[in-house]
């Protein structure tokens, strides 16, 4: 930006959490320049981890799902497109192409359009098979939550665990599939997954581990998931057993939203991929949040992060970004977290975790649903797991960040009793 | 200034403990307890970044 015409443009394309912190910082660090930012949903900035949460529970109405309010987004002054896409990005004549075919020049931009879920395929047009991501998704999931006796969720992870738990709430039965032998059985080693499953297990919800999703049952309207045979090469329809259920809800991970970004000749690969400062291929332009691919160098490791905290920070990061002149960017270089509310167990995670990791179980257990578990690789402390231990837990962040031995957080541990 | 957090929306993530230490405290039994409700004005910026920080934004800043 030091090289464009101050104050110049600056769009942001994706109007969430992501491209609201990029937005706020680029005026706290006294940016004056002209802001935009272009929105795929027809709402300002809300916030998501309550969708699956306090709205999908009822306890809850959107407008208290809002990030900011009215005066505070117009305090921004930002010019904002909702309920428009971008669909088109020229880096070299610096503009974004509008779903109206409008072009939208810039001298800086953010990309925060963030990330979709998956679905499976032959679910279009059969009625209550839901994903969850958007407040429309949310919004839609509740009302036939209202009504709904038996509820499949397809997928252990945090949305399905958390849609799962706010079923339960509810009164409804649940049962939830997981493709792996354990949930987050692909991030964590095997003892984590345990304790996910046993919370589940305790609120009376059937886990069903090590299984897949052959098809679904119903005309026009879902009736139930026909699970694959077991160990079978094939399946032969028909022949699986079906868990009945009136709603199905499919967590079964999200894709970055690059498609826009295609023709761009940006470089992506899973994600928009940026250097150690969430600065991309292109000039001017920066990435931040689900969607941004970056080399974390406290970590070593080329990450995409799909966290709320992660968007927060790295859309203040991205914006700084923009902002710094020559010799000026620093790296983004995070202890990511996160958290999940699940029942009546705060489940929180800092850093990073594989599944062969070095477990070590430092306050409380499993069994009493209440712990702290490090994870050592190479004999470093690379994450920190805590159910229902946020006090301690949050020690753990400044350990990560000073690239601290397995040995001496264990010992650190060992003295925080 | 004065620190306002919203009781309803907070979850204990303990986030601003991590932050502003001098103002936030998660205990043992998994509530917040605010130690400084009038924190002098050099802890603003820390205070500003546990405002922004907060995982359920219950946390906000009265001015006087």
């Amino acid at each position: 930006m030091a090289s464009a015409a101050p104050p110049g443009r600056v769009v942001v394309v994706g109007a969430s959490l992501a491209g609201l912190s990029a937005l706020e910082t680029l005026r706290q660090e006294g940016y004056e320049g002209e802001l935009v930012a272009v929105g795929a949903e027809p709402d300002l900035p809300y916030d998501r981890p309550p969708l699956s949460k306090q709205v999908l529970q009822g306890q809850w109405e959107p407008d208290k799902a809002m990030l900011r309010g009215q005066p505070e987004y117009d305090g921004l002054g930002v010019t904002w497109h909702l309920g428009r896409r971008a669909t088109a990005l020229d880096p070299a004549a610096r503009a974004v192409t509008l779903d109206d075919g409008e072009p939208l020049s810039y001298d800086g931009l953010v990309i925060a359009t963030g990330a979709t879920p998956r679905r499976i395929a032959g679910t279009e047009g059969l009625a209550g098979v839901h994903v969850l991501r958007t407040l429309a998704d949310c919004l839609a999931l509740r009302a036939e939550l209202e009504a709904a006796s038996r509820v499949c969720v397809v997928g252990a992870g945090f949305i399905g665990a958390e849609v799962a738990a706010s079923a339960r709430l509810r009164g409804v039965e649940v049962t939830m599939l997981e493709a792996l032998p354990a949930p987050l059985a692909r991030a964590f080693p095997a003892e984590m997954g345990a304790a996910c499953a046993a919370l589940h297990h305790d609120h009376g919800v059937d886990l069903r581990c090590g299984v897949t999703v052959a098809g679904f049952e119903g005309d026009g309207r879902v009736t139930g998931v026909r699970l694959g045979v077991p160990g079978g090469s094939g399946v032969s329809p028909g022949q699986g057993e079906v868990v009945e259920a009136d709603v199905v809800v499919v967590g079964i991970g999200v894709v970055p939203e690059t498609g826009w970004l295609e023709s761009s000749g940006i470089t992506l690969d899973n994600g928009v991929v940026c250097d150690a400062t969430c600065a991309t291929s292109a000039p001017g332009v920066v990435a931040a949040g689900d969607i941004a691919r970056w080399p974390n160098n406290l970590f070593g490791e080329t990450m995409r992060v799909e966290h709320w905290s992660n968007a927060v920070e790295q859309g203040a990061a991205a914006a700084r970004r923009l902002l710094a002149g020559p010799g000026e960017a620093v790296d983004f270089a995070p202890v990511p977290y996160f958290w999940s509310d699940q029942y009546d167990a705060k489940i929180q995670f800092l850093g990073r975790c594989c599944p062969t990791d070095e477990v070590r179980i430092v306050d409380g257990s499993v069994e009493e649903r209440r712990f702290v578990a490090l994870f050592g690789r190479d004999g470093r402390l690379v994450g920190a797991l805590a159910f229902s231990r946020p006090r301690l837990l949050m020690a753990y962040r400044k350990l990560l960040a000073a690239k601290t031995s397995f040995e001496d957080a264990v010992a650190h541990a060992a003295q925080a009793k | 200034m004065r620190v306002v957090v919203d009781f309803d929306r907070c979850q204990s993530n303990a986030v601003c403990m991590d932050v502003a230490p001098e103002i936030f405290e998660v205990r043992d039994d998994n509530f917040l307890y605010i130690l400084d409700e009038k924190p002098p004005e050099a802890l603003r910026p820390k205070l500003e970044e546990a405002v922004r920080r907060c995982p359920t934004q219950a946390i906000s800043i009265e001015e006087d």
